[in-house]
């Protein structure tokens, strides 16, 4: 039986920031990620995790190389292309949660959908109002962003970057700026969703204890993958 | 609701300070927009109205007679000679076949109402007074159409059948006489009679008052020798200020003179055309200052919001959408301000007009709120927003997501 394509394939990824002093962040990453991973991407401060999650995400290119995502080379995509597989294959949560502070809970859930398929979807609003309940604030709905703990806003990031129904979620830090129950209560909420729904999770922590909660641990240094082993 | 409509007015919304202080002032900049223009338009119809009251947009007549040669005979051969020539005395004559005149003016374009009349001076007398007066012989029903000579009486009717005439307040006052009242017109050569005064007008104005008398198109045919005849067709066009080039028009066409009251009103027309200059430059200056304060407003909006913005685009926000949404917010600042605009413009112009009286009691400073003026202004102030807001919409759509979640 032949193997699974990967979810996303990077082919010798470089990154370089600076024209006339030239800093190299990424100096030649090839990595798979395959659908129902739960990877860990560890390593030292620098060593360019978060610019290669931003190269997954569609958010910055790379100097030199390829970001294959779901058999797409995204070199040759122009940038309504990008954000619109960016909006249908991927999803981010970000350390500080970067909710919009003007909307509620429930709304901020569900912008991904509405910015795509416009306001007046009923399916829309019940998959958010499901998500919301999955993550334990069925009765936080409405609040306002800003009116929720750090703890529940992450809940909320992480119910709005599911809403589309991504292949891989782009999680930077998720629990590094949460209390240790916070940030295990979001841990759970994580492997919950990767094996019921199947969504690969790509996180991003210096937190051992995130990290062999992962099934995989991608460990960089300097710009290019130390190792890559299955965790326990 | 559009998705860039929904989060526009969210924003708009949750900056409610910022989104306050920006409508009071395209508000105020708009209510003064609207004050100065329903203020210096109402002035203006009032004067053109005042002047026009009496008068039609173009007087066609005559050409005036040519001088002669009064002395010096034939010269010998080639040779050059001297000659003196003479200026006849003006005297009131026809337009030759002015029944085709009257014809090809009533087809002209721009032209709603042609009157033949016949004009020229008379001395009026009544006992032992005297005054020069310019009698204008009219058809009352085609004149009305020029001229609202019957909304200008204030005594008796506009009677012009056998020899009556209608007479102006000042001449009545003069010679101290009513409707009833008999004065005598003498022309030119003689001619002239007594007549019975049937009305009395008030054109608001003391020359016209004492010195316009007005008798039937046929009395005047005979006073001046017309037999027939008329010296003058009174023209009125479609569009007040476009009476200068529907003149040169009809005098390019007829051969004949043909004034417009522009023309015979220099001084005012360059008046109003200094009142208009002046109200135009301060709107363009307010329009100026409205569009910088709701480009301010959205550039600061567009630093303040870099990294939601740079959250929505991480989420699938395309990069036009994210324009839209800057767009949306200028243009409902430019509609919603302008509305208040409009309330405040008003009442500030109806407050103004009720401040001082005239003795007949129309109001000192007239003022012309019109649904043409509102809508000219909801229109800019709509323009002036999406415009102001193009350039923020842009910055905030070239915004680099990767960035602007890292720094804020």
């Amino acid at each position: 039986m032949a193997e699974e394509p990967a979810l996303v394939r990077l082919e010798g990824l470089t990154k370089t920031y600076g024209e006339r002093v030239v800093t190299p962040v990424l100096r030649g990453i090839d990595l798979e990620i395959h659908s129902m991973d739960l990877c860990a991407l560890t390593g030292p401060s620098g060593s360019g995790k978060t610019t290669l999650l931003n190269l997954i995400g569609l958010l910055d290119r790379p100097t030199t190389g390829r970001v294959v995502i779901e058999g797409t080379d995204t070199g040759a995509l122009d940038d309504e292309a990008r954000t619109a597989l960016r909006g249908r294959a991927l999803g981010f949560v970000f350390q500080f949660h970067h909710l919009l502070p003007a909307f509620s809970a429930l709304e901020n859930v569900m912008m991904p959908l509405i910015a795509r398929h416009g306001r007046k979807k009923a399916w829309i609003r019940e998959k958010a109002e499901h998500l919301l309940e999955e993550v334990g604030l069925a009765e936080r709905m409405t609040y306002r962003a800003t009116d929720l703990s750090g703890g529940q806003q992450q809940r909320v990031a992480i119910a709005r970057a599911l809403v589309a129904d991504p292949a891989l979620v782009l999680a930077d830090e998720p629990t590094g700026n949460l209390d240790t129950q916070s940030g295990e209560q979001v841990l759970e909420m994580v492997r919950d969703f990767n094996r019921r729904l199947g969504t690969a999770f790509l996180v991003v922590t210096h937190d051992d204890h995130v990290a062999s909660a992962c099934d995989r641990i991608v460990h960089m240094v300097d710009g290019l993958v130390d190792s890559d082993r299955r965790s326990g | 609701m559009p998705f860039e409509l929904f989060v526009a007015l969210r924003y708009l919304r949750d900056g409610r300070l910022q989104t306050g202080l920006i409508l009071t002032g395209i508000g105020v900049g708009v209510g003064v927009i609207i004050f100065l223009s329903a203020l210096i338009t109402g002035l203006q119809q009032s004067i053109v109205g005042r002047t026009l009251g009496s008068q039609a947009y173009v007087v066609v007549r005559p050409p005036e007679e040519m001088p002669r040669v009064v002395e010096g005979g034939a010269a010998p051969g080639d040779a050059l000679r001297a000659v003196e020539t003479e200026r006849p005395p003006q005297r009131v004559r026809s337009i030759v076949r002015w029944r085709e005149v009257e014809a090809l003016l009533e087809r002209t374009s721009g032209v709603v109402g042609v009157a033949p009349t016949v004009t020229g001076p008379a001395i009026a007398t009544r006992g032992l007074g005297s005054i020069s007066a310019t009698i204008r012989g009219i058809e009352l029903e085609s004149y009305s159409t020029i001229v609202d000579v019957r909304g200008r009486l204030v005594d008796g009717t506009f009677d012009l059948t056998g020899f009556r005439v209608v007479v102006g307040t000042e001449l009545a006052r003069k010679f101290g006489v009513g409707t009833g009242g008999r004065i005598r017109l003498q022309a030119a050569g003689d001619r002239g009679g007594v007549y019975s005064i049937s009305g009395i007008f008030d054109y608001r104005s003391r020359d016209l008052n004492e010195r316009l008398i007005f008798v039937s198109l046929q009395g005047a045919q005979t006073l001046f020798g017309l037999d027939g005849g008329v010296s003058t067709l009174e023209v009125k066009g479609d569009d007040i200020f476009g009476a200068e080039d529907l003149a040169l028009g009809i005098a390019d066409r007829t051969g004949l003179v043909a004034d417009s009251w522009m023309a015979q009103n220099r001084d005012l027309l360059v008046g109003l055309r200094s009142q208009s200059m002046s109200s135009i430059m301060i709107q363009v200056f307010v329009i100026l200052a409205v569009a910088l304060g709701i480009a301010s407003v959205l550039a600061v909006s567009v630093v303040q919001k870099a990294r939601e913005i740079g959250i929505l685009r991480a989420t699938g926000t395309r990069r036009s959408s994210v324009t839209r949404i800057f767009l949306y917010q200028g243009a409902i600042l430019g509609t919603v301000g302008s509305l208040v605009g409009v309330g405040l413009g008003t009442l500030l112009a109806v407050f103004f007009a009720g401040l001082a009286r005239n003795p007949d009691g129309s109001a000192t400073f007239p003022v012309a709120l019109t649904a043409w003026l509102y809508g000219r202004s909801v229109a800019v102030a709509l323009g002036v927003g999406v415009l102001s807001a193009v350039l923020p919409s842009r910055d905030a759509s070239r915004l680099d997501p990767a960035t602007v979640i890292r720094n804020g």
